[in-house]
């Protein structure tokens, strides 16, 4: 097959396909349990910091 | 060991242009082979200056890079100042054929000044902006100092090579005629040079970073990054005519370079002035709110949304053109569908105020940030109502479409970067605050009007021109001469030049408030920190 079919039947079946389900699994990942706290955390981040960079993994939050 | 290296290379640079400058087929490569020669020139010599002394070996690892910050915020005002006033200038030569000198014809009319003018907007300002504003985020949202050292410097300097080049070749005629891909062949390598410089240090900072989560922001950016690249290698892959001469050969051709050249530019939309401006309002907003941005969950989504359609969308400038009737629908129906992570977007930024709404009144750099997000919201409503094939059919290649254009440019883009250079400038400088705040309130009121006056003028001269192009009398010929339509746009030409002094005079009292406040506003203590960590 030449390469043009052979991407352009990819393209609007099997990738369409993985991407409209990655996009979806992206939307499922953000509501998962527990969310709302993970996400608290880095929404606060661009208050730490705000002077100089963090000396050691433990020097944050 | 390193000097040594650098100074073959500019060596060689130098022999190159010199040969460049003397062999030249065209002005536009002769001019810029010696301003390369020059530029070359004076780094070898200074390169050599500092070659074998000895070293000063400091650890900056305890601090932010931010003097490329501050140059950055410089170059932004400078661009920002010099792009509006060729605005306004072109816009006056539309209005006033006159102003089309003689003397200055082949390289001050409005066909060579405009690609200078939207270079120059969108390019040096918005580049500058982007360039600046990413890197103060990716160092305090990663808690670490720039990776790379001074790569980051040669990221600015080089990014100022491309911009000069850029816009001296306009004018001497250097242009491969693609709208917002003018520069020439080597003007477009050198840009990919710059270009992965900038995303080695993005990424080399984000991979070194001591928080554990990449802030929302920093993904914003780096799709931008990521995306103009391969928008720009894509769209510029020309073949030059002689290594001696700036004219080349695109290889694609026909309608799919129409297409390649649009995927481009409405990408070039999508992820320089949508994406990358996100990044700045998802750090800068709820900076200046001094609350977290609304829903941290709704930005994820919006974040995948938008790269996900946007690059989709290009085939809607190609309506009623030979590209396939399948290609422009499916452009038309992402755009869309597009219309809502962009509101989603949008409310996401505004919701941040929400407790906070009295700053509005308070703060006018928390207002010029709200309405660039009105203004977002305005023309990403409008823009997807453009695409539409039948609403297309009336305000394609008329004034509507550079109205819109400015809604969004003026409107989003240029407002947030002024209230990220408000930000930016008293936390840079180190200064306690900005020195006048009714000044930031005149820039805001004659921005906004100068933006009303602007979009409402293109919206009633792009219609009516639509209008009258498509009239017919009853026996089916048309009724009116592409001439009427000109000087029936007269006045509102006039009003639009108007609207752009307005907003060229807004950012002049901008340059003063931000000069001043580095030389007159009290210096900060010891700690530039405001906010206070919010666990």
């Amino acid at each position: 097959m030449e390469t043009y079919t052979f991407l352009r039947q990819l393209a609007d079946s099997w990738f369409l396909l993985a991407m409209f389900l990655f996009f979806v699994g992206v939307i499922f990942w953000v509501f998962r349990p527990g969310s709302t706290k993970a996400y608290e955390d880095p929404a606060n981040s661009i208050f730490r910091n705000t002077d100089k960079p963090a000396q050691s993994k433990e020097a944050q939050s | 060991m390193l000097n040594y290296i650098k100074l073959i290379v500019l060596g060689l640079v130098v022999l190159f242009a010199m040969m460049g400058a003397s062999f030249a087929r065209d002005l536009a490569y002769q001019v810029h082979m010696i301003l390369i020669m020059v530029v070359a020139g004076g780094l070898f010599l200074w390169t050599l200056r500092q070659t074998d002394e000895p070293e000063a070996v400091a650890d900056l690892s305890g601090e932010y890079n931010d003097g490329v910050i501050r140059a950055g915020v410089i170059a932004t005002c400078f661009w920002g100042i010099a792009g509006f006033l060729v605005g306004v200038i072109i816009a006056f030569q539309l209005a006033f054929p006159a102003l089309n000198f003689e003397w200055a014809q082949g390289y001050a009319n409005f066909g060579r000044l405009r690609p200078l003018h939207t270079s120059a907007v969108i390019f040096a300002f918005g580049g500058n902006a982007l360039i600046a504003s990413s890197l103060y985020i990716v160092q305090r949202t990663s808690a670490a100092r720039l990776w790379g050292g001074n790569l980051a410097w040669f990221v600015f300097w080089g990014y100022q090579l491309f911009i000069v080049l850029a816009a001296t070749g306009y004018l001497l005629g250097g242009t491969q005629s693609k709208e917002y891909a003018e520069p020439e062949w080597y003007v477009d390598l050198w840009l990919t040079i710059v270009w992965v410089a900038y995303l080695a240090v993005f990424l080399g900072t984000i991979i070194k970073r001591k928080e554990p989560h990449i802030y929302v922001a920093n993904w914003f950016l780096l799709s931008f990054i990521v995306t103009v690249a391969m928008l720009h290698v894509v769209n510029n892959l020309t073949i030059p005519v002689s290594i001696w001469g700036s004219k080349s050969v695109i290889v694609w051709a026909g309608v799919q370079d129409a297409m390649v050249q649009w995927w481009y530019g409405h990408n070039a939309v999508g992820f320089f002035l949508t994406a990358g401006f996100l990044g700045m309002m998802y750090y800068f907003i709820p900076k200046q709110a001094e609350r977290p941005v609304f829903s941290y969950k709704l930005s994820i989504i919006h974040f995948w949304a938008l790269i996900f359609l946007y690059i989709w969308a290009g085939p809607h400038h190609l309506h009623y053109t030979a590209l396939p009737d399948w290609a422009s629908t499916l452009g038309m129906v992402f755009s869309v569908v597009l219309w809502m992570p962009s509101w989603g977007g949008m409310i996401n930024g505004l919701m941040t105020l929400s407790g906070a709404w009295d700053k509005l009144r308070t703060d006018p750099v928390i207002r010029m940030m709200v309405i660039s997000l009105g203004f977002y919201g305005m023309s990403t409503f409008e823009g997807p109502m453009m695409s539409i094939r039948a609403v297309n059919s009336l305000s394609h290649y008329t004034d509507w479409t550079i109205g819109h254009v400015h809604s969004g440019a003026l409107g989003w883009n240029g407002m947030i970067t002024f209230g990220a250079l408000y930000f930016l400038v008293p936390v840079l400088w180190k200064r306690e605050r900005l020195y006048s705040l009714t000044m930031v309130s005149w820039h805001f009121w004659l921005a906004t009007i100068g933006i009303v006056l602007y979009a409402a003028s293109m919206w009633v001269t792009g219609i009516m021109e639509g209008l009258m192009w498509r009239e017919v009398d009853a026996n089916g010929f048309l009724v009116n001469s592409f001439a009427d339509t000109v000087s029936a746009k007269f006045p509102m030409y006039v009003v639009r030049g108007l609207g752009g002094v307005l907003f060229l005079a807004g950012a002049i009292i901008m340059c003063y408030n931000l000069w001043m406040t580095v030389k007159a506003s009290p210096a900060k203590e010891k700690s530039l920190s405001t906010a206070v960590p919010a666990e």
